[in-house]
């Protein structure tokens, strides 16, 4: 029999598709109103803790070092009021196998499909999270397809990700190149069918599982090291994972009081699908293009229900430009000898900016860092930037404009974190709810499940949907 | 290198979908473009650029494109000099070092 292997056919075999190449009946946790039961999920579909250790530990995965970053800390409190400056740490996860934290999702997603008897695992991914996976699936004998966003309609491609491409294929897989648009799906999709490998998407329980080591590792290392715990750990926010999985760990950590902030870079205005604007942008991850997106409506990703679902966890959210990260990659380089990719750097930089606000004697943690290479480094990103047209000067950061220019702060003062306002964010994703479920009315229940989803109370849900004209029954 | 033997290592070209059959949500530029893919793999015959062949990729599946290149190399690199890191760098320096010379 010959398939139908049209955009519309392919897109309507999704459900099934996806159900042979993940293996979890999602339906069990549906609770039949809008609502699902996120806990079951993540305990039934996915593993503890103490077994994820395991599986990590096996692979060399996780159990990165802590590194005091002391001259960054001076440096921020040369900016600070006087008494101000909580020391920074960076929690060094350059140190796995594949060169960023992705390895500890692809871990677990790559352990989990050989396991079930899938011969080989294909994950959709311009970004780190390809050579985790293709790392992992060297390690563990199985065969490996990364599908990329790469390239614009003049096969042009951005070169952090032409990096991302070529360790990937160092390390055995396959990798196919697309040019920019949400098609992708639809090629990865067909992908799954022909070669009936395992989704190793990012956002399956136990990828998100996966990231839990990361924030409970995190606690025991301040515990052993500075007998307490961190007073914020910061985390470069873009589909959820890193938020969600870090916070989750630290929670199993019983780190109670530690502030989870995200950070990501500010790109508002630039259309994420757009072939004219894929390349006037400079970071490819950890910006507003997916933090926004994800946060508000993280059924959105490649699975029924996603297991990212950073609301729950946020404690704040903070936005950072371009041109900042720039500047911290380069001082983190020269003040503390340590050249990581400006990716991970996203909330360092937010950490140099929220470390002024807070006590000398206080900790704020950096949880991630990314290695860096041809292609992934300030001189190749901004050298691309300048020969799109992109101009690069000093400045006032609040000046840059995304896609026009990037604005290096003239003094690292001028180095602030934005608060976006988290309440409106929740109120986006309660109006998705109701809109992307096309309901007029819902329960009690459902009520209690987007106070959950947003970490926020009853009245803040029922206040939302009074606003959006929605009964509770 | 203008053709390929078989055994080579090339990379191949496809359009995936015509400017018409793209996704309805997609912006208007995008579009204008199809959707295009390149995949690697050992030639399966020979050809020459531009020609249609067949490929066997890493995970041993054959696909079929037009040839665009044999051995292809990898074309990123740390670019051209900025300048403007060594301003950050000597800046970062005299702020925190400078008054203890």
């Amino acid at each position: 029999m010959i398939r139908d292997n049209s955009y519309a056919a392919v897109i309507s075999r999704k459900n099934e598709i996806m159900k042979k190449a993940i293996g979890i009946d999602y339906s069990i946790f549906e609770s039949g109103g809008i609502g699902f039961d996120y806990e079951r999920m993540m305990r039934e579909a996915g593993y503890t803790l103490e077994e994820i250790q395991k599986i990590q530990a096996d692979v060399s995965v996780g159990n990165t070092p802590i590194i005091e970053l002391r001259n960054l800390t001076a440096l921020a409190r040369k900016m600070a009021p006087k008494g101000k400056g909580a020391r920074i740490f960076i929690k060094d996860e350059a140190c796995n196998p594949s060169g960023s934290f992705k390895a500890r999702r692809a871990a677990n997603a790559v352990y989990h499909a050989k396991k079930n008897g899938y011969k080989g695992v294909i994950a959709a991914t311009s970004g780190n999270y390809g050579a985790a996976v293709a790392s992992q699936a060297a390690m563990q004998g199985l065969k490996c397809i990364i599908v990329q966003e790469c390239y614009d309609s003049k096969m042009i491609g951005q070169p952090e990700i032409l990096e991302k491409q070529r360790a990937c294929e160092a390390l055995g897989a396959e990798v196919i190149q697309l040019t920019v648009g949400p098609e992708l799906f639809y090629t990865f999709l067909m992908l799954l069918e022909e070669t009936g490998y395992f989704n190793a998407s990012l956002y399956t329980p136990f990828g998100i599982a996966g990231v839990e080591t990361l924030g409970y590792e995190l606690a025991m290392q301040f515990r052993e090291r500075e007998g307490r715990d961190p007073d914020v750990v910061m985390v470069t926010h873009a589909g959820g994972g890193n938020v969600t999985g870090t916070a989750r760990g630290l929670i199993k950590a019983g780190a109670d009081n530690v502030k989870v902030v995200g950070a990501s870079v500010d790109l508002s205005g630039l259309h994420m699908a757009s072939d004219q604007a894929f390349n006037r942008k400079s970071f490819t991850t950890g910006h507003t293009g997916f933090g926004l997106p994800f946060a508000t409506w993280p059924d959105r990703a490649d699975v029924p229900r996603n297991a990212a679902r950073p609301l729950r966890y946020l404690d704040r959210y903070v936005l950072v430009k371009q041109g900042e990260v720039f500047y911290i990659t380069e001082a983190l380089s020269v003040l503390e000898g340590l050249e990581r990719g400006p990716a991970g750097n996203t909330s360092l930089t937010a950490a140099f900016s929220l470390a002024q606000e807070m006590d000398e004697d206080q900790i704020i943690v950096v949880q991630e860092t990314e290695y860096t290479g041809a292609g992934k480094h300030p001189m190749p990103q901004l050298s691309f930037a300048k020969q799109n047209g992109i101009d690069i000067k000093f400045g006032n950061p609040n000046d840059e404009i995304p896609g026009e220019n990037i604005i290096l702060p003239e003094h690292p003062s001028m180095i602030k974190i934005r608060d976006f306002d988290l309440n409106k964010a929740k109120n986006s994703y309660i109006r998705n709810s109701i809109t992307n479920n096309k309901v007029t009315e819902i329960s009690k229940e459902d009520v209690d499940f987007l106070a959950n989803e947003t970490k926020t109370e009853e009245q803040f849900v029922i206040n939302a949907l009074n606003e959006l004209g929605i009964n509770i029954i | 290198m203008s053709t390929a033997k078989k055994g080579d290592w090339v990379q191949i070209h496809q359009i995936v979908l015509k400017p018409e059959e793209r996704a309805p949500q997609v912006p208007e530029d995008t579009k204008q473009v199809p959707l295009e893919l390149w995949v690697k793999g050992l030639a399966l015959t020979g050809a020459k650029l531009g020609e249609e062949i067949e490929i066997e990729t890493t995970t041993g599946r054959k696909v079929k494109g037009e040839l665009i290149a044999v051995n292809p190399r990898y074309t990123h690199s740390f670019g051209e000099f900025v300048p403007e890191l060594l301003k950050i760098d000597r800046q970062v320096k005299e702020i925190l070092f400078g008054g203890e010379k």
